[in-house]
């Protein structure tokens, strides 16, 4: 356990070096300009825009940290070679490889937890500023505790990519990396469609596969809570809960095939 | 090297101001396309930020809806209208503003607004498909009846649907009952839009305000034309502010509640609205007094 906390550390502050925390600035720039000119622009909706905008900019920044963070995890290590001065240490591979999954968590976890608070501030600022009267208008309070709920998915989204980018780094160079990661999360998003695919074609056998892939593949679009918090709808906790734990299974075996594969291959 | 960037960047700018004011008109034709105009293409291309895409596209809507008002009257068609609204509640089905003011954007009568109450009710009835127990939705149908089509029939029917809602307000069923009775008077339309003052949404009480200056305008008319007839000119002599100032108690030249004056008609007597008034193009309803 402590190796693994020590290689999480590790990622965390490599990515401190990295300038990963840069996007963080940039967050907090979008979003103030944003409150300043959406006003104008938006015939009284700047409170949802500036809702939409925070969640999808947490969701943006935070898959583009994934990724492109993520394929390096393993990948970096093998091209600079630093693999073997790692391995030669006392460290297991699956605790490398569950070190390195840990401390981008942490990173993705710092990253979304600024970026929310930039959020509620930039609203509680609108809320101040604005009348009660207009504020009557919103469909949910300007400061709305059930932004967590779609926030914390976005977070669990967030570490099922982080999971998939590793698992392809195992084994793959980083640009295919990238490209199958990123492939995977489109195909994750239209991944309810495949679901009613009996009902759009005739081959019994088409449909059969379709609705085994439907279960293979990780079901992004479940995570994707932002409309209804935005607009002040129920978000039942126990459909969080379900799709949170979904989510933890779908690392969980990410994690483990990765760990397979990569205490399987040769560095000579 | 700081002074060859501003340079540059000067030279840049002098660039585009010069291109901007050359292709002008190329530009203007390009911000009438609409790229995509399936809002279920446009849902799937979006991925998880349909929300967000619903947001641009609504901003599309009013800047076309403000655009073409604002336009010379050739270039008044507000032809994306309907698809940009469509697009965003697509994305956003529970976008209830984008119903709601784009109800009133499409059924404004040209040169205001498209004048399309058919679009209205359609975009209308969407909202009522993804949330079908809002009964604002049920009203503005009715209100796009009662204030566009004058189906008097079909917009009470649409106001008792209202009332049948939960959370409707108690005004509703009065509402209907005096819409059957009264339709097209002055005192109905003064108390729905008085209803729509109170609406929570800031640009429908907005607008709830410049109906209620046209309807003061249209008792104001009516007050001064019983006036003008009580001081017919003599034979040869016109009909004007400026007679009337001379011969009769009034002093001033009347204006409409925005300030504008307003025009006599120099052989009939009417008096009217100006062209140049912010409260053109008025509606036409039935004089009976509303006080």
């Amino acid at each position: 356990m402590r190796a693994i906390s020590w290689i999480a550390v590790s990622v965390f502050r490599e990515s401190v070096r990295d300038r990963v925390p840069y996007n963080l600035v940039l967050f907090a720039v979008l979003l103030i300009a944003s409150s300043f000119l959406l006003g104008q622009l938006t015939a009284g909706q700047d409170v949802k825009i500036i809702k939409d905008l925070g969640l999808a900019a947490t969701a943006v920044f935070g898959l583009f940290i994934a990724i492109f963070i993520g394929i390096g995890l393993v990948s970096k290590e093998v091209e600079r070679r630093s693999i073997y001065a790692l391995l030669a240490k006392p460290i297991s591979r699956p605790q490398l490889i569950l070190g390195k999954y840990a401390g981008l968590v942490l990173t993705l976890a710092v990253n979304v937890a600024v970026m929310t608070v930039a959020l509620y501030a930039v609203l509680a600022y609108m809320t101040w500023t604005e009348s009660a009267q207009f504020q009557s208008a919103w469909d949910a309070p300007g400061i709305d505790p059930a932004l967590f709920k779609a926030v914390f998915l976005i977070f669990v989204e967030l570490m099922l990519i982080t999971a998939l980018a590793l698992f392809f780094s195992t084994f793959s160079t980083p640009l295919l990396s990238a490209a199958l990661t990123f492939g995977l999360y489109i195909v994750g998003h239209f991944n309810a469609d495949l679901r009613n695919f009996e009902q759009v074609v005739d081959s019994r056998a088409a449909a059969w596969l379709a609705r085994g892939l439907y279960h293979v593949l990780p079901d992004l679009s479940a995570f994707d809570v932002k409309t209804e918090v935005v607009h002040g709808l129920a978000v039942p906790a126990g459909y969080v809960a379900m799709t949170t734990a979904y989510g933890l299974i779908y690392i969980a075996l990410l994690l483990l095939i990765s760990t397979v594969i990569f205490s399987r291959r040769d560095f000579k | 090297m700081v002074a060859g960037a501003v340079l540059c960047l000067a030279a840049a700018v002098s660039l585009q101001v010069a291109r901007d004011r050359i292709y002008a008109v190329r530009e203007q034709a390009a911000e009438r396309i609409l790229y995509v105009r399936s809002g279920e293409a446009a849902r799937r291309l979006t991925l998880d930020f349909d929300a967000l895409a619903a947001d641009v596209y609504w901003i599309r809507a009013i800047q076309h809806y403000g655009g073409d008002r604002r336009a010379g009257s050739g270039d008044r068609r507000y032809e994306l209208l309907f698809p940009l609204l469509d697009l965003t509640t697509t994305l956003d089905p529970y976008f209830t503003i984008a119903y709601r003011f784009g109800a009133i954007f499409l059924s404004e009568a040209y040169p205001g607004g498209p004048g399309r109450p058919d679009q209205a009710e359609r975009l209308l009835r969407k909202g009522i498909a993804a949330q079908p127990g809002k009964w604002q939705y049920y009203y503005d149908i009715g209100f796009v009846y009662y204030w566009h089509v004058r189906d008097y029939k079909a917009a009470a029917s649409w106001f008792q649907r209202a009332a049948d809602q939960p959370n409707a307000p108690n005004w509703l069923r009065p509402l209907t009952a005096s819409m059957l009775t009264t339709g097209n008077d002055r005192a109905a339309a003064r108390f729905l839009w008085e209803q729509m003052l109170q609406s929570d949404q800031e640009w429908l009480r907005r607008n709830a305000e410049r109906r209620l200056l046209q309807i003061d305008a249209l008792e104001l008319i009516d007050q001064l034309e019983a006036f003008v007839k009580r001081y017919p000119p003599p034979p040869g002599e016109q009909l004007t502010w400026e007679w009337l100032m001379r011969r009769s108690p009034l002093r001033q030249i009347p204006t409409d509640p925005t300030g504008t004056p307003l025009d006599l008609d120099p052989v009939t007597g009417h008096v009217t609205v100006s062209r140049e008034s912010p409260l053109q193009p008025m509606p036409d309803l039935d004089r009976r007094s509303t006080r």
